[in-house]
């Protein structure tokens, strides 16, 4: 199972790397703000920790990583899209 | 049941992925995000499907609690702050993966395995450091601390040292996993060591430091994707660790610096100094040798400007200081309807993250196709009547060609000293960030504008309108 993590990890990493090269400076902000946004995939794993229902403790800790997950999905998404609205082309025509 | 949260995940990392690469388009980006939204559900609801979840009420409220806030801080949040919003987010996503892993080292008790419990470790490692350190540059990009670089004796020894305590934590735990109290200590260490290693780190660099940590929170979602052996997760957080990587490399790249000097060098601390030596130099006679500027009013600029044919814009962070983009548009409005063609000249590091004055421009309404990168506008200057310099010092600064002694040496600039005419509006004569005198300031066809820049361009759109 380690050996097949690591594999998936190389991979999406070269291919982030291939992804990200592609997105013009003009968009550098909205890029980090929507990578922020997908970071918050951990949300699953804070699902999993506070739902599973273990101890108090890890239940507690699970329910805070729920919060601030989706402070960080809601959030990092609510704010890409503002920005990217905001990008419009010249409305003259050359 | 398993096969079906398995497939949604596989959809929710593909949607991530396309959603990237809509990224590389302002027309196809928002589409994008659209759908990686989507993903985000899909995988949020998959797991919530898992038969393992009992306690429903809870993760809802969580949920919602977490929404509501993450809904407030992007509705209110300003485009100029927008640098600490990012910060923000990237410390709680570091948090939340600590959370994760901590919740998952009390969880798994007593059948830790060594390699459990390592990769549990690191998720907490490279979470709390993240948080701390995201938290310090929020503070110093928010100026709820002062942004110039904080050094002291045997800072990187320190470091260093704790760097040495924290890998005989690791060595502890993966020998003996049970052992609580190594555990605990490590999160509180990680916690400091995010800590001290902003702290050093000087405002100016703040766009290499956001996107290294909006790396690490990647990082940490994927590390917490191994512990928790989920695909999902191991896939996102790779793709956001690699996104953060190449843009800190490109805003190293803007600076001609490593980023080892960025994060050990301390660079700006001249600063201080250069502003007490000025201070002191201004009570005395002033230097004999040194050139004197000429200044101008917004008036007199104004009349400048009914002639120009075509005027650059250069913006730097102290547009958005003044929060003057959107007088700016007004001014590029009425040159433009004088038949002066406006274009803007972007450089990479301008402002304090990767993006920044795009951003801030675009909210003011300039077309996206006027703003144009730095390699792709460097030949304009030559052919250009005026450049307005707005806020920006350093990377105008010519000393970076010239001066094999300056400290920016080799940094990549804007050629503005080629039009004919170079507008630089400043406060006043203090130096940039680096600290180090402008040379472009003493040009013959250089005109200081001193004052506020948004008061200063209103006045000039008050003398052109």
């Amino acid at each position: 199972m380690l050996i097949f993590s690591i594999t998936l990890f190389v991979l999406a990493t070269f291919l982030g790397y291939e992804l990200i090269s592609k997105v013009p400076p003009l968009l550098h902000t909205p890029l980090m703000s929507g990578a922020n946004a997908i970071s918050g995939i951990t949300l699953v794993g804070a699902i999993l920790a506070a739902g599973t229902g273990a101890s108090n403790l890890s239940t507690y800790l699970g329910l805070f990583a729920v919060i601030f997950a989706t402070i960080n999905v809601v959030g990092g998404f609510m704010v890409t899209r503002r920005m990217l609205l905001m990008f419009k082309k010249s409305t003259k025509k050359d | 049941m398993d096969q079906l949260i398995q497939i949604a995940y596989l959809l929710a990392a593909s949607s991530f992925i396309l959603g990237l690469k809509f990224l590389s388009s302002p027309e196809t980006a928002p589409r994008g995000m659209l759908l990686a939204q989507g993903g985000m559900l899909v995988a949020v609801i998959a797991t919530l499907l898992n038969y393992g979840i009992v306690s429903y009420g809870l993760i809802l409220s969580g949920i919602v609690i977490g929404a509501a806030i993450g809904t407030l801080m992007a509705t209110k949040v300003q485009m100029t702050d927008m640098p600490q919003m990012v910060a923000l987010l990237n410390g709680f996503g570091g948090l939340s993966s600590a959370l994760v892993g901590g919740a998952e080292y009390l969880r798994a008790q007593p059948n830790l395995t060594p390699q459990a419990v390592i990769t549990i470790a690191l998720t907490v490692l490279i979470g709390m450091a993240t948080l701390t350190g995201s938290l310090i540059a929020f503070a110093k990009l928010q100026a709820l601390m002062k942004s110039a670089p904080l050094l002291f004796r045997f800072q990187h020894g320190l470091n260093f040292l704790l760097f040495l305590i924290a890998l005989g934590l690791f060595a502890v735990l993966t020998v003996a996993p049970g052992t609580s109290f190594a555990f605990w200590a490590l999160a509180a260490l990680a916690a400091i060591l995010g800590f001290l290693i902003v702290i050093p780190i000087g405002g100016g660099d703040m766009p290499v430091v956001i996107s290294l940590l909006n790396s690490y929170s990647g990082l940490a979602a994927a590390a917490s994707g191994f512990v928790l052996s989920n695909t999902v997760l191991i896939i996102s957080g790779s793709l956001v660790g690699s996104a953060g990587i190449i843009l800190s490399q490109l805003m190293c790249k803007a600076m001609n610096r490593s980023l080892a000097n960025v994060l050990f060098g301390g660079f700006g601390h001249a600063e201080t100094a250069a502003q007490t030596v000025a201070g002191d130099s201004a009570e005395k006679a002033p230097p004999p040798a040194q050139p004197e500027v000429q200044s101008a009013t917004p008036e007199a600029a104004a009349e400048i400007f009914k002639k120009a044919k075509s005027v650059i814009i250069v913006p730097g962070y102290g547009m958005a200081v003044a929060q003057a983009q959107h007088t700016v548009k007004s001014l590029a409005t009425l040159l433009q309807a004088q038949g002066t063609t406006v274009s803007y000249a972007i450089h990479p590091v301008a402002g304090r993250m990767p993006g920044h004055m795009n951003v801030l421009l675009a909210e003011a309404d300039v077309p996206y196709d006027q703003l144009i990168d730095m390699d792709d506008i460097n030949e304009d200057f030559e052919n250009t009547d005026v450049s307005l310099v707005i806020g920006a010092n350093d990377v105008v600064n010519p000393a970076a060609d010239t001066d094999p002694e300056s400290p920016i040496y080799g940094m990549p600039i804007l050629h503005v000293e080629g039009s004919k005419t170079v507008m630089v509006l400043k406060r006043s004569m203090k130096p940039g960030f680096a600290g180090i005198e402008n040379p472009l300031f003493f040009k013959p066809n250089t005109l200081m504008i001193f004052g506020d820049a948004k008061g200063t361009v209103e006045r000039m759109v008050a003398a052109l309108a």
